[in-house]
């Protein structure tokens, strides 16, 4: 499976660090801008304004108009090649980054969105409005996944709500839409995404990689249905 | 003129932008020449009007974090509280997250109205010395978008500063969205007359985390805004049972701390993971109030304690 990522948070890209592709340069060739791969059989491309920045620690201080027109870019003038899925990433709100995207993917075809909440209300109560916000804009809803539901304990077991529980299930019911399941607090998954490593090939036997490959399995099915 | 004027086509660009009159979107707008000769860049009169509003405020403190979800809302939220525990103190907590205001649910003000009179709208007050404003309190459902492009969103934030009768307040901290792009900018533009006290800076202790904070530090030290302190948010995590410490966020490149010795600015604090805060937010009531002895809430009450004592301090 040949996948995209387009990372459209321009103000706090964290796709490169997550995906360990460091800081190469993005070349031209004559069909656009060359994708990042993170891996020697280019099965997963990434494009991220993370790779245009000289100084990591540059801050994009950028209004709407000059965010738009990059995503514009991105969108139409990196050299994806044959993908079977493009993933976008986006900041949180539903306002320049998010109409750009769809603005410039219009004349492909989005097959939908993944809606992330964590379990309590004041987030629900955010993911709430960019539900509306994919209603308004024609966007099929794939589901609601509820990240940071509960942490395990690695010494004594005993699952703690951090973040409390059940606000992602109970936003699917309420809005109609799918619950694609719940993803716990990691301390061994932030540690991955950290250094940048494969959580799925460091810790095949976690719960954790089982609760995120079934969600993967619930999207990729309603994809081809 | 008005950053979006109401003739304007639906990609202007705003008229105080570099693109202003340039852009393909300006084609055939009524203002396209004022605005590509640059008479629509002279200094916004409402910066001045809004220096003479907030000529009744004492101090303005913004929350800031590169990152989204560290917790600059609940921070904003239970640093008001804290202030406004001294009755002889006015408190105003302005809320530009227009996107995903969290302030009303996190206050207990969910549902209430804004009302507007002669000397303009009234704020909510949740205590008699706090006083809130959000758009959440112009949205008439909880399942309102508001699906709206920087200039737009600039407009709104000029209306916060300018037509909101704030009144005479010793502290008005303003919480803001993650990132460094228009509420920031026009939060820092439109206060450039009345003038902003600092910066507080969330993060958690990840370096996925500080990666974007030093982006804000970065922002801070662009427009000159002096950066009172960073505070490590949901810093460990005590389990309940075993009471054995789980960095679920871990700090591998040296938390907030490591960041703030390379950049010499004060770590004001570190508060841990407490489930009883998310509760407490969720049910919108202070859990400096709720639970005042949790590591967290004394974690919290002194950091209230030295930004109080640093309010003036340059970085």
């Amino acid at each position: 499976c040949a996948v995209g990522i387009l990372d459209v948070d321009l103000c706090g890209p964290s796709i490169p660090r997550m995906l360990s592709v460091g800081k190469p340069e993005v070349h031209q060739c004559d069909a656009g801008w060359v994708p990042v791969y993170a891996d020697p059989q280019q099965k997963l491309a990434i494009m991220s304004i993370g790779f245009l920045l000289e100084d990591s620690d540059e801050a994009v201080i950028w209004r709407g108009p000059k965010k738009t027109a990059l995503i514009g870019q991105f969108v139409s003038d990196v050299a994806w090649g044959e993908l079977d899925i493009l993933l976008v990433d986006t900041p949180p709100g539903t306002s320049d980054e998010h109409l750009a995207v769809l603005e410039n993917l219009r004349k492909h075809r989005v097959d939908g969105a993944v809606l992330v909440t964590t379990p309590q209300a004041v987030s629900t109560g955010d993911v709430r409005r960019e539900i509306t916000f994919c209603k308004k804009t024609a966007v099929k809803i794939l589901g609601i996944v509820e990240n940071m539901s509960g942490f395990v304990c690695p010494h004594c077991s005993e699952c703690s709500n951090v973040f409390s529980k059940g606000g992602g299930e109970e936003l699917a019911k309420l809005t109609g839409s799918v619950f694609l399941g719940s993803v716990p607090l990691d301390p061994l998954l932030t540690a991955t995404l950290e250094e940048g490593r494969d959580f799925l090939q460091a810790f095949p036997e976690s719960s954790t990689y089982t609760a995120i490959s079934q969600i993967v399995n619930t999207v990729l099915s309603s994809l081809d249905a | 003129m008005a950053d979006v004027p109401n003739d304007a086509p639906e990609h202007c660009p705003g008229t105080s932008s570099d693109q202003a009159g340039k852009s393909s979107a300006c084609q055939g707008c009524p203002n396209q020449n004022i605005c590509a000769s640059g008479a629509a860049k002279a200094p916004d009169p409402a910066i001045e009007e809004i220096r003479q509003k907030l000529t009744s405020v004492k101090h303005k403190i913004l929350v800031l974090s590169g990152k989204g979800g560290v917790g600059k809302s609940t921070f904003s939220a239970h640093l008001s509280h804290a202030l406004a525990s001294d009755d002889s103190k006015e408190i105003a907590l302005l809320d530009v997250d227009i996107c995903g205001p969290s302030i009303p649910k996190i206050m207990g003000l969910e549902g209430e109205q804004v009302h507007q009179s002669g000397s303009g709208w009234s704020p909510v007050y949740v205590e008699d010395n706090l006083a809130v404003m959000s758009i959440g309190f112009l949205l008439s459902s909880p399942d309102d978008a508001v699906i709206w492009r920087g200039p737009k969103k600039n407009g709104m934030i000029k209306q916060f500063l300018r037509d909101v009768d704030w009144g005479e307040v010793d502290y008005l901290i303003v919480d803001t969205p993650p990132g460094t792009s228009d509420e920031h900018l026009s939060i820092v533009q439109y206060l450039s007359g009345a003038g902003i006290d600092g910066a507080v800076i969330i993060t958690t202790p990840q370096e996925v985390s500080l990666q974007d904070v030093r982006k804000e530090i970065r922002f801070c030290k662009k427009v000159k805004i002096p950066v009172i302190g960073v505070i490590e948010n949901m810093s460990g995590f005590v389990c309940p049972k075993c009471k054995n410490t789980s960095q679920i966020f871990p700090p591998t490149t040296g938390g907030a701390q490591r960041m703030c010795e390379e950049l010499n600015l004060p770590l004001l604090g570190r508060v841990p993971l407490d489930p009883r805060i998310g509760r407490s937010c969720d049910e919108g009531r202070s859990f400096l109030t709720e639970v005042p002895d949790s590591p967290a809430a004394v974690a919290y009450q002194n950091i209230v304690q030295i930004c109080h004592r640093r309010k003036v301090s340059v970085h």
